[in-house]
């Protein structure tokens, strides 16, 4: 178990979701898919975090003060928080709109939602 | 020591296998299955599979926040939503561009899994063996990795405050915008 094994999971969860999203009809299968998407996403930047050293790369930032700017190894779990923040905002919007299309045309399937197009 | 490598047992090796292929299963399980409904309780096993996951990388309060909000809220929100719009006969069809879809996916998924097997990964247990890094700042970072909660809230309000902030603002626009939208 090392981090290439967490990363290689995180591109076969990211890519069903993919295929999901661009080869779905229903509206809501395709939140679903990319809420996988969202979560691959997340266990790629936490492996980061937990198993990629702030090296010299990164040592401008870890700097001479140990005690206060340690905690930057952490900046991967704040990305996937904020990650999950967005994703939730974004999964309240997206089902109120398909709410607001099937009761205007009594279908959530994205094919039929083109009235914009005509 | 956290970082030294030591920690791959047999047990925990069972735990990542497991959790992965159940996190796959239902993966695939939601994008296959014709019910929406079971496509949604599958969701609710490929999230709880990339829960188990955060604890095995030690970001436990990662691990609860997932739960409490994409197993506690988003799920339980997708499930009455698809209560809610009854299209349940048709179910989940594809669309004509199921082929090229499946793909394009195949392919991205071994782009990045060629690039991930042949990147030299700065990692953590190679330059703890080189000796690299300073001891301090290897004791240091085991101290973050044990309990991560007070330097995560540390970040969260010290450096990272302007976001944290923007995502506030973004939470009031989208309760506004959900509620105006769903408005009779």
């Amino acid at each position: 178990m090392n981090l290439e094994n967490f990363l290689i999971v995180s591109a076969i969860i990211f890519s069903i979701g993919l295929y999901g999203a661009l080869s779905k009809r229903n509206a809501i299968t395709i939140l679903m898919s990319i809420e996988l998407m969202f979560n691959a996403v997340n266990i790629a930047a936490v492996a980061f975090s937990r198993y990629v050293v702030p090296a010299k790369s990164a040592m401008w930032m870890i700097g001479d003060d140990i005690e206060n700017s340690v905690q930057f190894i952490l900046t991967g779990h704040i990305f996937s928080m904020f990650i999950i923040t967005v994703a939730a905002a974004e999964v309240a919007l997206g089902l109120a709109i398909i709410i607001a299309i099937y009761r205007n045309i009594q279908t959530v399937s994205v094919t039929n939602m083109s009235d914009l197009k005509k | 020591m956290i970082f030294d490598g030591n920690e791959s047992t047999l047990a925990i090796d069972i735990a990542f296998w497991s959790i992965s292929a159940s996190t796959i299963v239902g993966a695939i399980a939601v994008v296959q299955l014709k019910d929406l409904f079971r496509a949604a309780l599958f969701l609710i096993v490929s999230l709880l599979g990339v829960a188990g996951m955060f604890i095995l990388l030690r970001a436990e309060f990662l691990a609860a926040i997932q739960v409490l909000v994409y197993i506690g809220a988003i799920s339980i929100l997708i499930i009455f939503a698809i209560m809610m719009t009854r299209d349940m006969d048709q179910g989940s069809p594809f669309n004509i561009l199921k082929f090229p879809a499946a793909l394009i996916s195949i392919l991205f998924c071994s782009i990045c899994i060629v690039v991930f097997l042949s990147t030299d990964w700065n990692l953590m247990e190679i330059a703890l063996l080189d000796k690299t890094l300073d001891s301090t700042l290897i004791d240091g970072m085991s101290n973050v990795f044990t309990n991560t909660i007070p330097y995560i809230a540390r970040l969260l309000i010290g450096n990272f405050i302007i976001t944290f902030e923007i995502i506030g603002v973004l939470l009031l626009a989208v309760i506004v915008g959900a509620l105006a939208l769903v408005r009779e």
